[in-house]
């Protein structure tokens, strides 16, 4: 079971998340996460979402997403180049013996903390799935208490090379 | 109005209430007919109906909460199917949306996957352009319900009319044109094939195709089967009928498909009950599958040259290109072929025995032999329809009517009475059981109050057939909540909604009450009293291979 990551435009009216959301129950796929804002124009949203299945069902998942009226393209990103990115907020017990450990890792992953009180820090940590699932692992023996993740977002890559038609 | 007008909508289906009076109070100063159903349900499936007969939109029109709930089979009816259908649904006004007012429900949200799309109006300056893509959306493409939500007071709203241009939707583009690479390929297998089957599907009757493809078969000289919705599609009684395949396809067409080294799949989705097993079917071949909708390509059955496309403008390519290349088969070439079909023909047929009670088979082969196979047939769900579909051979397209994907019950009726508004001058029969015709009855009303003379047939057996029939055979004969010995006179029922009702009992009665009920002005209903527990065969049994059926 492939993940797969699809990046949708749709028109950004009331119901299309749901007729998106509804597809993928009543087919019985299966949506891991999903992000859901507006482009640059704003009449048309970006729906981000990552999903599992073989090669039929991601083909399956393309087409039937494909269907629906209000969405204007679809692109499956798994195996071009793309890149993605998912934030989280992980809200990390801070006693006294665990502050400079903290401190490090969040010095190591490049993140930041954002909110501090007496007890907690809230460390803010933007990065790929791997990275995130990295940092959490080490913090998860000092006490995590919450944590609320974005999901991934993605764009694919430009060519880095002109193709020379135009000058 | 002005846009029901200009789309070409001369009659809509529909029921009043509180939130929609505003529009069936301006239909009063139109020319638009209105057919006041009994239910709900009734008007639905009466949109579908004459959307098949007619092959255009079909309309309806209910009010807002139980209305529009009560539309629901219908729409998920007329979506399977992929029929045109547009439903307009009054609502709340805008201010009250999400109060839990009177009569409100989201219906928009509960036919979200039961419609090819749905809209819900919030302004009426809106209402002229979403109504045209609802037209737009519901005849384009692969054709399928839309709904449009209408607040009462978008409808007491005013708004002036000016004609719009047809709808363009950058984000719904239905692929027509097939590529020609793929149709090159599936020249060359065709060229290549020496035991193909052309598989005809609903999407043939929907893009107005059978002329393409009967001349296509022909070219081919390569038998034809047709699904449930596809009959029609080809004629029936052509040499080169195999008849359906399935769950209750003849012998011939089922191994037929086990056997043979290509099938060409036209305007079809392969559904279970054509496949049986998917891992073997058709085993032995190469898959060509045209249809408009991508989703249905590879869907269940994986396929060698798949051809996203309108089937008439596939099966037209397709013909000129074997004209072009050249491509001879000659009768002769088949005549191995076709000897092992008529094998299997002569060994297995369509087959039962009338004995002293009616046989339900035999009213449909009379009722066949005394309409010249000339009628539009509807059905309801169950046995009585697969009788219809096996013992009455259509030689033309949108001449059967029926609840295919979704298998509703109550279907016929209605559909009957849509069918005979969009064609006033056909001879319409629904062919029911007493089971189904239970379930929308009360439209014989309808029919009568607009002098509608469509007939209705009943195979009476007094069972909900279908289900006792796997009862016999898989349940060892527990017929559990399946035994409707107590019904109504259907007759006497019939007489008091001002029908005629007609009852046969015996063998010998079936042909002259089948004539009067035909012959008579206006609607009828007959009886038949047939053999309680005659079973549909061919059958393949639930998780089976078609070529493994029960045959009696």
């Amino acid at each position: 079971m492939q993940k797969h990551i699809i990046s949708l435009l749709v028109d950004n009216e009331p119901g299309v998340l749901s007729r998106v959301a509804g597809l993928f129950s009543g087919r019985g796929f299966n949506i891991e996460s999903l992000c859901v804002a507006e482009t640059m124009d704003t009449g048309i949203s970006r729906i981000t979402l990552v999903t599992r299945g073989d090669d039929a069902i991601a083909e399956q998942i393309m087409k039937q997403i494909n269907k629906l009226i209000n969405v204007i393209k679809v692109h499956d990103l798994t195996g071009t180049e793309y890149v993605g990115r998912e934030m989280a907020l992980i809200k990390v017990q801070a006693k006294p013996d665990y502050r400079a450990e903290i401190l490090r890792i969040v010095d190591i992953f490049r993140c930041n903390i954002v909110d501090v009180s007496p007890t907690h820090y809230t460390v803010e940590v933007t990065g790929t799935a791997d990275k995130l699932a990295a940092i959490l692992s080490l913090l998860r023996p000092m006490g995590v208490k919450e944590i609320a993740r974005t999901g991934s977002i993605a764009l694919s890559r430009e060519k880095k090379v002109s193709t020379g038609a135009t000058p | 109005m002005a846009v029901l007008k200009e789309e070409g909508v001369d009659t809509v289906f529909g029921f009043p209430g509180g939130v929609i009076i505003d529009i069936h109070d301006e239909m009063t100063r139109t020319d638009i007919q209105h057919i006041l159903v009994r239910h709900e349900q009734g008007a639905a499936h009466a949109a579908d109906g004459y959307a098949r007969a007619k092959g255009s939109v079909g309309v309806c029109l209910v009010t807002s909460g139980p209305g529009a709930t009560n539309i629901v089979s219908g729409l998920a009816s007329a979506y399977m199917d992929s029929i045109p259908v547009v439903a307009l649904t009054g609502q709340v006004p805008t201010k009250l949306i999400g109060n839990d007012a009177f009569q409100e429900v989201d219906i928009v949200g509960i036919t979200r996957p039961c419609t090819k799309h749905n809209y819900l109006v919030k302004r009426t300056d809106d209402l002229a352009r979403v109504l045209k893509e609802a037209f737009h959306i519901a005849r384009s493409g692969r054709p399928g319900p839309v709904l449009v939500d209408l607040p009462k007071d978008v409808t007491q709203g005013k708004a002036k009319y000016k004609p719009l241009p047809e709808p363009r939707m950058p984000s719904y583009n239905p692929t027509y044109n097939p590529n020609i690479k793929q149709l090159r390929r599936a020249v060359d297998l065709i060229r290549e094939a020496e035991r193909p089957v052309v598989f005809s599907g609903g999407g043939v009757i929907l893009s107005g195709a059978s002329k393409e493809l009967t001349e296509f078969a022909r070219k081919l000289h390569a038998p034809v089967t047709a699904s449930l919705m596809g009959l029609g599609s080809f004629p029936g009684t052509d040499p080169l009928w195999l008849g359906m395949p399935g769950m209750h396809g003849t012998y011939r067409a089922n191994m037929a498909i086990g056997a043979c080294d290509l099938l060409i799949g036209i305007g079809v989705r392969f559904d279970d009950r054509v496949t049986g097993t998917v891992e073997t079917f058709a085993p032995n071949a190469k898959i060509i599958h045209v249809d408009i909708d991508p989703t249905s390509i590879s869907k269940n059955i994986p396929v060698t040259v798949p051809i996203v496309g309108d089937c008439k403008s596939a099966l037209r390519r397709l013909n000129s290109l074997l004209n072009e290349e050249k491509v001879k088969i000659t009768k002769k070439s088949r005549k191995p072929w076709f000897d092992q079909i008529e094998k299997w023909k002569s060994t297995q047929p369509l087959r039962y025995e009338q004995e002293d009670v009616i046989k339900p088979q035999y009213v449909i082969e009379k009722l066949y032999e005394l309409t010249k196979g000339k009628a539009i047939i509807t059905t309801e769900v169950g046995q009585n329809q697969m009788w219809a579909a096996q013992y009455y051979h259509f030689d033309r397209p949108n001449c059967f009517i029926t609840s295919g994907g979704l298998g509703c019950m109550g279907f016929g009726l209605p559909a009957a009475i849509g069918a005979q508004t969009a064609c006033p001058d056909r001879l319409v029969v629904d062919v029911a059981g007493d089971g189904s015709i239970q379930m929308n009855i009360q439209e014989l009303a309808t029919a009568v109050q607009y002098r509608l003379p469509v007939k209705v047939v009943i195979l009476n057996n007094r069972y909900l057939g279908m289900v006792r029939q796997w009862q016999e055979l898989f349940y060892e004969k527990r017929y559990a909540a399946t035994d409707l010995e107590h019904g109504p006179d259907f007759a006497k029922l019939a007489e008091a909604y001002g029908a005629l009702g007609l009852k046969a009992t015996k063998p010998q009665e079936v042909v002259s009450v089948l004539k009067q009920g035909l012959e008579s002005p206006g609607p009828a209903m007959m009886d038949f009293w047939v053999a309680r527990e005659e079973c549909v065969y061919p059958m393949v049994p639930a998780g089976a291979s078609i070529t493994e059926m029960l045959l009696a």
